[in-house]
């Protein structure tokens, strides 16, 4: 039987970039195949040409043996291949079955919109495939996993059999992951074939049945999980040794520059999402601040940077009491931001990528001179920046939304590294980088700690604060629950923390602390 | 080749220049297409309601090629007339010259440049306005208000033009244009204003400040500012503060165009060269990421809507201190609505704006013309203008008409994290 899907020397040229360069790629039927590579090593590329966005240069593309002209995703979706972008692509004005059916509408008397029809298929997908989701819910109500399970049951409700899943996991937390490798091994059970894109190594282990490992825009090759370790796998994607672990000195503790007390802040819905919180951080060291996302985190970095009031409570940063933040206030006492919604916040889509690097330091020297922006001050700036943060760009008059996802990231972190700053707040600052990338980012983090920044990093992913931190605080429905030092902390501890169980029974099961030294592997 | 030593070899800066004078150039393919198929479409509906050619199609089964000929005669006099009415004759221009050369006599000359100077006249009011709509476009803000804050331009200016008498023209008519934008800026600042405070739509409150304009300015025409006789006019204004003209009369060609040059030039300087102008873009762009910056997105709201009053504001000056002299009833025009049209044709670029100014300016004066030469209906234009708009809009259906591919780096796949 031929494979379901073949690539044959997929070729793709952006200006000044070769994205994708004589690619192949098999997927059988019932198969998982992950595809691994650096950020901007052409995966969404290729995906997107295989979905009919992008036109190829040159190469071929089969699907059940039979040759495919996919000129736009209508003929992808004709073929039985369906994509769950990188970058979700939902209207959060609609409702759950408004998007699902969007494009595909299904009609009553050939005029009405038959909503209940869809919404009793949405039911039976969801029960299929154990993807829970309310049909009549907003998409801009729902947490990132839930409008994701919406992307994969748009994707199912096509009938897709063929399913392309670009990045799926970045966004979710651990819990969230686990649901959805359950959904996809339920989906390969039912004959469906995957094509599954991920940076995180571990992941890839436990699902793959092969993985094919892009770099530069060619393949490198494709191997079976059996036959590699996560470290073969790293150097295979980076083309060099990659250090897994984060290796940090001893923190020289300094004074308090962040200190929270009894902090209240409301969400976007106006439901108190912070509820007392109180913590603080020293220079040179790293806060932690591990949780389930949704229990407040977003809210509470929000009201740190000043991007939403304070409902009450005090904040004082490097002393000072902040009243009022407003985010320029915050960013000239020496705070610098990583976001967590990336193109939301970070950055100016549209803006070429020096402006991005200037985004918060426009108006000052030398920058600026006067209300003069000076412009070749700004692209060298921009210019030495991408050179040193490894930004894969062309040029820096690109606009940002030309950047793959890990490069503008990358923009982002270089902008606000790049300033004096005495408090760095990292809201997942590594989501959707690839090893080689998180290895930079998170040395370059330990960095600022050790010249004596106040660092607060807050991260759905487990293991990330782990590596990172000195202290870990567990966030649970808008307070922390318990604050433990990092180097002993017990994984198992905190994962009950977390899930909503109180120190004091989650220490009647497992230790808060372990034994010895925990070896950390990212 | 791989792509490491690809993106090195490109590193360089010419390539990159070369890549923005390509996207410059790329730019202006839809708009000039836009203004080509709305050409082409205009003739058809002249033909379509030409005597002649309806005549021809009478005879259709007798002489079925007649039509071809009636059609061309049809559309060949329209357009003739609207060029020939709006840029003038170039033999004209050129024998004009010749005998101002040969005897000093500047009659014929002026005769022949009539045409284009009242293209020009026409393009002043037209740049400000235009440049006022794209400035609140730049920042994500839609000013619909720019006919109000036109009107209240021109009150202010001509209140300030034959209000205050006997100073010298280089105080006055400062004074007069200033006048018109502060008029104009103050009706632009007042739903700015409520925007920021109270997140009042802009779209709303401009509309509501253009009605208010209107029955003010009846009020104040048949009351307060009029002058005395019957009609509901202004007093005009003094020589001091008149916008000087260059030719004698009857041509009307006067600094204000100048001055809208430099003032377009000192928009583009604003919004690309400094600080202010970053922000104004950041916000309009992604408000989101701008608070994030640290910029104030209402303050850059009061700020632009003022902005863009004041420039409005200075299309009524213009109009008032370099053409009519005076204010009456029904002034405007429709300049300001006709703005938004050419906000969006110039694709609020100020270089667009005078660009899409003078083709208006060329198209709205040459209409008289073709009206009284070809009997051709002045409304023809505004189909054609509608039209061109569509267009622009809509680029989607130029770029299939014209099999345009679209360029993969303006479709932006990219979106929020789970937004
Ligand atoms: N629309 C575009 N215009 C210009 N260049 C582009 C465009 N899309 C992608 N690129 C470039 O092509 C290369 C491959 O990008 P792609 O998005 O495929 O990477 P990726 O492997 O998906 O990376 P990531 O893991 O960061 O998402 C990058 O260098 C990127 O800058
Ligand atoms: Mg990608």
């Amino acid at each position: 039987m031929p494979p379901v899907l073949q690539l044959k020397g997929i070729t793709k040229a952006f200006p000044g970039v070769l994205a994708n360069d004589h690619i192949d790629l098999e997927l059988n039927e019932g198969e998982i195949h992950c595809l691994l590579g650096e950020n901007g090593a052409g995966k969404t590329t290729l995906m997107n040409i295989l979905y009919g966005l992008y036109k190829p240069d040159a190469g071929e593309i089969y699907v059940r043996g039979q040759k495919a002209e996919i000129e736009n995703p209508n003929d992808a979706i004709q073929r039985g291949i369906g994509m769950v972008h990188q970058h979700f692509m939902l209207v959060p004005v609609m409702t759950v079955t408004e998007n699902v059916m969007l494009g595909v509408e299904e009609k009553r008397n050939g005029v009405f919109l038959d909503r209940a029809k869809v919404a009793a298929r949405i039911r039976e997908i969801s029960h299929d495939y154990g993807l829970e989701v309310d049909p009549d819910a907003y998409i801009k109500d729902l947490p990132v996993g839930i409008q994701q399970r919406v992307e994969i049951i748009k994707v199912l409700y096509r009938q897709a059999d063929i399913l392309i899943l670009d990045e799926p996991t970045a966004v979710l937390t651990p819990q969230e992951v686990e649901g959805l490798f359950k959904i996809l091994r339920s989906l390969v059970a039912k004959g469906k074939s995957l094509i599954f894109i991920t940076h995180k190594l571990k992941e890839v282990m436990a699902l793959a049945d092969r993985i094919t490992v892009l770099r530069l825009g060619r393949t490198v090759g494709t191997v079976t999980p059996s036959e590699v370790t996560p470290e073969r796998l790293a150097s295979m994607m980076v083309g060099r040794e990659v250090n897994l672990t984060v290796s940090k000195k001893p923190p020289k503790v300094g004074d308090v520059a962040l200190e929270v007390k009894d902090l209240y802040v409301e969400d976007e819905r106006h439901q108190v999402a912070v509820r007392g919180l109180s913590l603080d951080v020293r220079a040179g060291e790293v806060l932690g601040i591990a949780g389930v996302q949704g229990n407040g985190q977003t809210q509470l970095v929000y009201a740190l940077t000043g991007l939403a009031p304070v409902l009450s409570g005090e904040i004082r940063i490097l002393g000072k009491p902040v009243r009022k933040p407003t985010p320029r206030k915050i960013l000239e006492l020496g705070v610098g931001h990583v976001p967590e919604d990336r193109q939301r916040h970070g950055l100016i889509l549209s803006f070429p990528i020096h402006d991005n690097m200037v985004l918060c330091t426009y108006y000052q020297a030398p920058f600026a001179r006067g209300i003069n922006l000076q412009e070749k001050v700004i692209v060298a700036n921009a210019e030495t920046l991408a050179k040193q943060f490894d930004v894969r760009t062309p040029n820096v008059f690109v606009p940002a939304s030309s950047l793959s996802g890990g490069n503008q990231q990358k923009v982002i972190v270089a902008r606000e590294f790049s300033r004096p700053i005495k408090l760095l707040i990292a809201s997942q600052p590594t989501r959707g980088l690839d090893v080689g990338s998180i290895e930079y980012i998170h040395s370059r983090i330990i960095e600022k700690r050790d010249e004596g920044a106040a660092v607060l990093v807050v991260s759905s992913e487990l293991d990330e604060i782990l590596a990172l931190s000195d202290r870990i605080a567990v966030m649970y429905r808008g307070q922390i629950v318990d604050i433990v030092p990092a180097a002993q902390a017990s994984k198992e501890y905190l994962g009950l923390l977390m899930a909503g169980i109180s120190p004091a029974d989650a220490a009647k099961s497992v230790a808060p602390v372990a034994a010895g030294e925990v070896e950390r592997v990212f | 080749m791989s792509a490491k030593e690809k993106t090195e070899k490109t590193e360089t800066r010419p390539k990159s220049e070369k890549n923005r004078s390509q996207a410059f150039w790329q730019s202006l393919l839809v708009p000039v297409l836009a203004v080509f198929t709305g050409l082409v479409l205009g003739g058809i509906v002249i033909a379509a309601t030409d005597k002649g050619v309806a005549a021809a199609f009478g005879n259709f089964s007798a002489n079925p090629v007649g039509i071809f000929p009636a059609i061309w005669k049809a559309v060949a006099t329209a357009y003739g007339a609207l060029f020939y009415g709006s840029l003038g004759s170039p033999r004209e221009i050129i024998e004009g010259l010749r005998v101002y050369r040969s005897s000093g006599d500047m009659a014929l000359l002026l005769k022949a440049i009539y045409p284009f100077t009242e293209s020009l006249v026409t393009a002043t009011p037209y740049i400000f306005a235009g440049l006022a709509v794209a400035l609140g476009f730049r920042c994500g803000l839609f000013n619909i208000g720019a006919e109000g804050q036109f009107f209240m331009g021109a009150l202010g200016s001509a209140f300030v033009g034959y209000s205050l008498i006997g100073l010298p023209w280089f105080i006055h008519l400062p004074l007069a244009i200033l006048g018109g934008a502060v008029a104009g800026a103050v009706w632009g600042a007042i739903p700015g204003y409520l925007k920021a405070k109270f997140g009042a739509h802009e779209v709303v409150n401009t509309i509501m400040m253009n009605w208010i304009a209107f029955r003010l300015s009846d009020w104040l025409l048949t009351g307060p500012m009029k002058a005395s006789g019957f009609r509901p006019v202004t007093p005009t204004i003094q020589r001091a503060a008149e916008l000087p003209r260059f030719f004698p009369d009857p041509l009307r060609f006067n600094w204000g165009f100048i001055l809208a040059l430099l003032v377009a030039w000192l928009v583009y300087w604003f919004l690309f060269k400094t600080t202010l102008g970053f922000e104004i873009r950041a916000v309009g762009a992604n408000p989101d990421g701008a608070k994030y910056a640290g910029m104030s997105v209402t303050r850059n709201f009061v700020l632009v809507m003022t902005l863009s009053g004041a420039l409005a504001g200075l299309a009524g000056a213009s109009q008032v201190l370099g053409v009519d002299h005076w204010v009456g009833q029904g002034f405007s025009a429709g300049y300001g609505f006709d703005s938004i049209a050419l906000a969006l044709l110039g694709k609020s670029h100020p270089l667009g704006v005078v660009l899409s100014a003078l083709l208006f300016g060329v198209l709205r004066s040459g209409a008289t013309r073709m009206q009284s030469l070809a009997g051709i209906p002045i409304d023809i234009i505004s189909i054609i203008q509608g039209l061109v708009i569509i267009f622009v809009a809509a680029p989607a259906i130029i770029r299939w008409i014209f099999r345009i591919r679209v360029s993969e780096q303006e479709t932006v796949l990219t979106r929020g994290w789970g937004k």
